[in-house]
């Protein structure tokens, strides 16, 4: 064979194969879904499944990515015109960074008539400050506060804290029974975010972020300041070497038995009865200031649900997402998932989850991941980064409270004073 | 018919399409991979960035930014000192060891072969298997190092948990890592010099010290060159093991931050910020080029004289 026919027909052949292949991928009729959440596989496979049965024709493809480069992956697809048909999309800031430029679709009552099942709030998660358009369907709201392991507590004849001072109390009791009292470390700078907001919250009151958005006060702050103190006192609480204890052994600490709470959000609920079935989780808000004062747990709305603007699949794609708004979808995944769905019709099927749902009601706002999280330098990075340090000894609370409100005063005009 | 210039001249066409077509691949992937990322970051580096879009053209804004102005100068510099830090302690524990084992390799004591395949084995696994080996080792409640501290009844601290420690911790790491990379190095340099040079020395009445020192440092001067110069590359560019061991933002509190995390986060963003700055992220990308090839350029002149000289 000279090579010149040798070369036409191994260019005919790939010439087929290309071209099966294409047809073969436009007649499955294939969506693909991507997603952080890989734990989340066998729930997402199975509801795709009734999603499909619902509509012949159109089957859905879950692919997972690391979460810490999930971000990183999906910006970098979307700029090349790739990626996933429906993306799970993160919420306010982070939605903000992959929305602004065109990737997602918006959404309004034309195309996703289902938009009304959502509330305000929830919408306003998933908008863009710039145009006030929806660009996701949110999941799900997520309430941080204390997971406690009853069982444990029980065995050691304390009773689960209400207030600052049976917190202090209960620490001292259960480190003589040899349990730690505190799961977290600080050695992982986003959970810190999480653990100053869930304690100091019912501190500061809802009143206090009203006066702080309206700019009459800032994150230096004497009552924030103090609020933040509190949190030194919670050193003894917390396993040895806490300053290099990261999220994956608090989990551990917590899942095996060995600490009592684990400060954290609803989210963190499904994986641990999967991790240990046997473990008697309950969810208590963080302790209050003092006896006969409110507490408040803090609550945020996690993720959503946007269709990519420069899907070859749209038409297939909006179905998925205008399904993925509705009781089919919300009432199985809120129960498999372990969350509270952000749909204003589906009640938590689950005990605990409906105890949370009813603390909601009171709830306040993880404050710098709803309002500080648009622009560089952000509320969290700027309050896990002092935390880490306060908790470390080299900082201050009025110098973590200075450092974040002059950090923010970047970008946040009501701090620009 | 054909005259011999003329078939010549064809052979001489054919001989260069011949070597163009050989090239042709290499040249493409370099191209693809190598030139076009490095020219788009070039040119990402002078843009302000809405999301993921270049959205305007801002000349040198991005690098006074990240050199001189307020939030960023502050970590820029913060981090470079950090490297800075890296590359000397790598220069003296990871490199002096190194020339210390070369010697003792050198002398072909009994179980050197032994020996050198152990100090080379950790090189050839991956920074991040290594990276989270030492993680472990170094955890305050499971690690081996505070496990065996307790042994001989010490307190072991959290490591990579302290803001004195973590910086070091991962310093050792990369130093266990690494170290038979130049110990080899120093090695094939030594055994290059003449065995009468050294027994010549030794007849002379040198020990191991003035050996060490004034006989062989000198006559290893392009083992060296190379040392240097590679250990300059890697620790500027730093990245794999802070990351693994520390993430991105340099816990705890930036005590391990180094240019390429702080480069990593401002363009990728973090896991608690989804925010990308694609503009200040090249630039500092654009900075951190320039600074290592304008330096390792000037050291190589200098330590490539300094060969001669020696």
């Amino acid at each position: 064979m000279s090579v010149t026919r040798f070369g036409r027909r191994a260019f005919a052949a790939l010439a087929a194969w290309s071209l099966a292949g294409g047809i073969a991928a436009a007649q499955a009729g294939e969506i693909t879904f991507w997603t952080w959440r890989q734990e989340d596989k066998a729930v997402y496979t199975e509801l795709f499944a009734d999603f499909t049965k619902a509509n012949p024709g159109i089957t859905v493809k879950f692919e997972a990515f690391p979460n810490e480069n999930y971000n990183t992956i999906v910006t970098t697809a979307l700029a090349g015109g790739k990626g996933g048909d429906v993306l799970h999309a993160r919420a306010y800031g982070g939605l903000e960074a992959m929305a602004k430029a065109g990737y997602f679709l918006a959404l309004d009552k034309q195309n996703v008539p289902e938009l009304d099942n959502l509330p305000a709030d929830a919408q306003a998660s998933e908008s863009l400050r710039a145009d006030g358009k929806v660009y996701a369907v949110s999941l799900a709201s997520q309430t941080l506060g204390l997971l406690v392991n009853k069982d444990l507590f029980a065995s050691a004849g304390v009773a689960v804290p209400a207030t600052w001072p049976d917190l202090m109390a209960a620490c001292t009791a259960l480190k003589a029974k040899g349990i730690t009292p505190i799961a977290n470390g600080t050695a992982t700078p986003w959970m810190d975010a999480i653990f100053a907001t869930v304690f100091t919250n019912p501190f500061l009151g809802p009143q206090w972020i009203a006066d702080m958005l309206a700019g009459k006060t800032t994150f230096a702050d004497a009552k924030f300041t103090a609020a933040l103190g509190k949190l030194l006192e919670l050193k003894p609480c917390l396993p040895d070497g806490f300053t290099g204890v990261d999220y994956a052994t608090s989990q551990q600490l917590f899942s095996a038995g060995r600490a009592a709470i684990f400060v954290g959000g609803s989210f963190e609920i499904a994986p641990f009865r999967r991790g240990n079935p046997k473990l008697n989780i309950d969810f208590v808000p963080p302790p209050a200031p003092a006896a006969g004062q409110p507490t408040y747990v803090s609550r945020f709305f996690d993720s959503g649900f946007a269709v990519n603007a420069k899907s070859a699949n749209q038409a297939d794609a909006l179905k998925l997402v205008r399904w993925m708004a509705t009781k089919a979808f919300a009432e199985p995944a809120a129960a498999k998932l372990g969350n509270i769905s952000s749909l204003k019709d589906v009640a938590a099927a689950d005990p605990l989850l409906g105890k949370i749902a009813k603390l909601n009601e009171t709830a306040m706002p993880y404050a710098t991941l709803v309002y500080f999280r648009f622009e560089a330098p952000t509320g969290t990075d700027l309050l896990q980064e002092g935390v880490q340090k306060m908790m470390g000894g080299s900082m201050t609370p009025a110098e973590v409270g200075a450092s974040v409100t002059q950090g923010l005063a970047r970008w946040y005009k009501p701090f620009q004073k | 018919m054909i005259r011999p210039r003329q078939r010549a001249a064809t052979a001489r066409w054919r001989l260069r399409l011949w070597i163009l077509l050989l090239l042709a691949p290499g040249l493409a992937v370099m191209t693809l991979f190598v030139a076009a990322p490095l020219l788009s970051s070039f040119r990402y580096a002078f843009y302000r960035f809405d999301g993921l879009l270049p959205a305007a053209f801002i000349g040198l804004a991005n690098f006074r930014d990240v050199l001189a102005e307020a939030p960023y100068a502050a970590t820029t510099w913060h981090a470079l000192a950090h490297n800075c830090i890296v590359f000397a302690a790598l220069m003296v524990a990871q490199n002096g060891l190194a020339y210390l084992i070369a010697f003792a390799l050198l002398k072909a004591l009994p179980g050197h072969r032994l020996h050198q395949v152990i100090v080379f084995l950790p090189v050839v696994l991956s920074a991040v298997i290594v990276g989270f080996l030492w993680k472990l080792f170094f955890h305050p409640l499971f690690g081996l190092v505070n496990a065996a501290l307790a042994l001989v009844g010490l307190h072991g601290l959290p490591w990579l948990g302290d803001e004195r420690t973590a910086l070091g911790a991962i310093i050792f790491t990369n130093a266990w890592h690494w170290v038979g990379f130049p110990a080899l190095i120093f090695l094939a340099g030594m055994q290059r010099i003449s065995r009468e040079t050294l027994e010549a020395a030794r007849i002379d009445g040198a020990n191991d010290r003035i050996l060490m020192t004034r006989i062989i440092w000198p006559l290893v001067a392009p083992s060296a060159t190379v040392v240097v110069i590679l250990t300059f590359i890697g620790s500027f560019n730093w990245f794999e093991l802070p990351y693994v061991m520390a993430g991105a933002t340099g816990s705890p509190g930036g005590a391990t931050d180094v240019l390429g995390l702080y480069f990593y986060r401002t363009a990728f963003g973090t896991a608690a910020s989804g925010l990308t700055d694609f503009g200040h992220g090249s630039a500092l990308a654009v900075l951190m080029f320039l600074f290592i090839a304008v330096v390792s350029a000037l050291a190589l002149r200098v330590l490539r004289r300094r060969e001669i000289e020696a």
